[in-house]
């Protein structure tokens, strides 16, 4: 098309610039971590990621990530069900508060939940006397991991759900399939790219989770440190190379992710033009 | 409570919207009844207290400047974006779209502790600015400014993107025909168009940076008055388990939350009413 290409040289600089400015703030800050991390040889990069209470710190974070995700993935499926496939009141209320979280500062996210469960909440005496501590505890942890990943499932499943209609469900509702049927034969398949989107998404933000988790956690090494947390410790401590090494498990992770989401994007279009 | 009436021949409403609301309770209702429980305690001198002292508000004025620099940079810088992706063709194209995402990806506080040390006076990108022209960068508002521009990047393309793909190029070839240039084409026939797009990415940004703490609380060096954010003094006074002034600084901030979200509400009814030439 003659628009397209008639644009000679702005189109080269307005691409140098973008490329300039997403090397400067996103790539840099990327290589920084990895060649600090290895800075001082894989030794002591080992060393640094093996250490007892990196791996620690590891297994909790994927502890909390886990339950965010199987939260997150029930409540997802439901609420995108019951948003898209019915007609009742109160609908844009219940999205309203499925998107909330994500609006909230995670410190703000953090104080709710100290304020809900804290020594000072009415709830506290009752979880106190059977011996359930959630904040400063990991409970809190996983709480606010769950918070904080909140509407990232759902708010994937709504629109496909919303574009593919209620009419297949109800065929086959009408030739006497059950509910489970219906979600397993008719409705999963329009939504699995989709889902597992949301899932990748979720398991990125819960793996990273930092504001929240900070307030909950009762930063005890070994004990309620996720892997960010104790990235701070270690950075607080000057130990710079265990931070960038501990550091560079998560840019891995941030990497896999984005190659993920490409590739489900990908399938997802693919799906998506099946059913045009 | 009125029942929820349903007349779907689909099965499983009792089910999902058990679920729905059960989990939807414990996770966000619960949290929320109790911050509503804990602020009507709160008697109107202690909330005024807090939120007039003086190192409140200058970790008001430093978030709300910040978050506000921060965005407009990454309105433009996402609009440049938004086109380029949108417009041309370039060996490479792919690999900027999937990179843009990456600050969603990446955790915020290895961004935070990468950015500051870059950014010290002997950091890689700090050195050239100290050494050539003086500037400071990490531990100043500068510093959280970059760190900011780096999470709000994807919110402006992100929300722009779409809207470009879909306006229809025979405007722009109409318009050239009939002897606009292409400043004039752009102001006046695509600009418009994407103009709500551009001012809630703006929005969202916004929002998203004046709650942001994992990404500054390493690079702002927190000297109060300076360079400590809301969102920090929140966390300090959590630490110290005044559980009071932490909520008072967190209702002015969601205040604020909400007013940025309001405003971006009616810009989009006034400017979609221009543009479909209603008003």
């Amino acid at each position: 098309m003659k628009l397209r290409n008639n644009s000679g040289p702005a189109k080269w600089i307005l691409i140098l610039l973008v490329s300039i400015f997403l090397a400067v703030f996103l790539i840099l800050p990327l290589v920084y971590i990895l060649m600090t991390a290895l800075g001082r040889g894989l030794g002591v990069y080992r060393a640094a990621v093996t250490d007892p209470y990196a791996v620690k710190a590891l297994l909790l974070t994927l502890r909390a990530t886990l339950w965010a995700v199987a939260v997150n993935t029930l409540f997802g499926i439901a609420a995108a069900w019951c948003l898209t496939k019915y007609a009742f009141r109160g609908k844009k209320i219940i999205s309203t508060l499925i998107d909330l979280p994500v609006t909230v500062s995670p410190i703000i996210a953090g104080l709710i939940y100290v304020l809900t469960f804290g020594r000072q909440s009415f709830l506290y005496p009752i979880l106190d006397s059977r011996g359930i501590q959630i904040i400063f505890a990991v409970p809190g942890i996983i709480l606010a991991t769950i918070f904080v990943t909140f509407p990232f499932i759902s708010r994937e499943l709504i629109p496909v759900l919303t574009a593919q209609g209620t009419d297949e469900e109800e065929a086959a509702a009408l030739m006497g399939a059950g509910t489970w049927t219906i979600f397993r034969r008719v409705t999963f398949p329009h939504i699995k790219w989709a889902l597992l989107y949301g899932i990748v998404l979720c398991t990125a933000r819960a793996m990273g989770e930092f504001g929240a988790v900070s307030v909950l956690s009762g930063h005890l090494r070994g004990k309620t440190n996720t892997l960010p947390l104790y990235i701070e410790l270690l950075y607080q401590g000057y130990d710079f190379t265990g931070a960038f090494a501990a550091s560079s498990l998560l840019v891995i992770m941030a990497v896999i992710v984005l190659i993920l989401r490409i590739f489900l994007e990908h399938r997802g279009k693919k799906e998506l033009d099946l059913h045009k | 409570m009125k029942p929820v009436k349903n007349k779907s021949i689909i099965p499983g409403f009792g089910l999902s919207f058990g679920l729905t609301i059960t989990i939807l309770s414990l996770v966000v209702l619960l949290p929320l009844c109790s911050l509503v429980v804990f602020t009507l305690k709160l008697t109107p001198s202690e909330f005024l207290y807090t939120i007039t002292r003086p190192r409140v508000l200058s970790g008001y004025r430093v978030s709300i400047l910040t978050a506000l620099a921060a965005s407009l940079v990454n309105a433009v810088m996402g609009l440049v974006m938004a086109w380029v992706l949108v417009r041309y063709e370039f060996p490479g194209k792919k690999i900027i779209d999937g990179i843009i995402e990456l600050p969603f990806a990446l955790p915020t506080a290895v961004a935070g502790i990468s950015l500051t040390h870059l950014t010290t006076t002997n950091g890689w990108v700090g050195k050239i600015f100290y050494e050539r022209f003086g500037i400071r960068i990490a531990y100043t508002r500068l510093g959280i400014t970059i760190a900011l521009i780096f999470i709000g990047i994807p919110f402006v393309v992100r929300s722009v993107q779409p809207v470009l793909e879909k306006v229809d190029l025979q405007y722009e070839e109409a318009a050239m025909i009939l002897g606009a240039d292409r400043r004039t084409t752009f102001l006046r026939v695509i600009f418009p168009e994407i103009l709500p797009s551009l001012i809630s990415g703006f929005t969202l940004a916004f929002a998203r940076s004046i709650g942001e703490y994992g990404s500054v609380v390493f690079i702002a060096g927190n000297t109060p008055y300076e360079t400590e954010i809301a969102p920090l003094l929140i966390m300090s006074e959590l630490q110290e388990f005044d559980y009071t002034a932490a909520t008072s600084i967190a209702l002015v901030m969601l205040a604020i939350a909400f007013v940025i979200l309001s405003v971006n509400a009616v810009l989009q009814s006034i400017v979609s009413r221009r543009v479909s030439g209603l008003a």
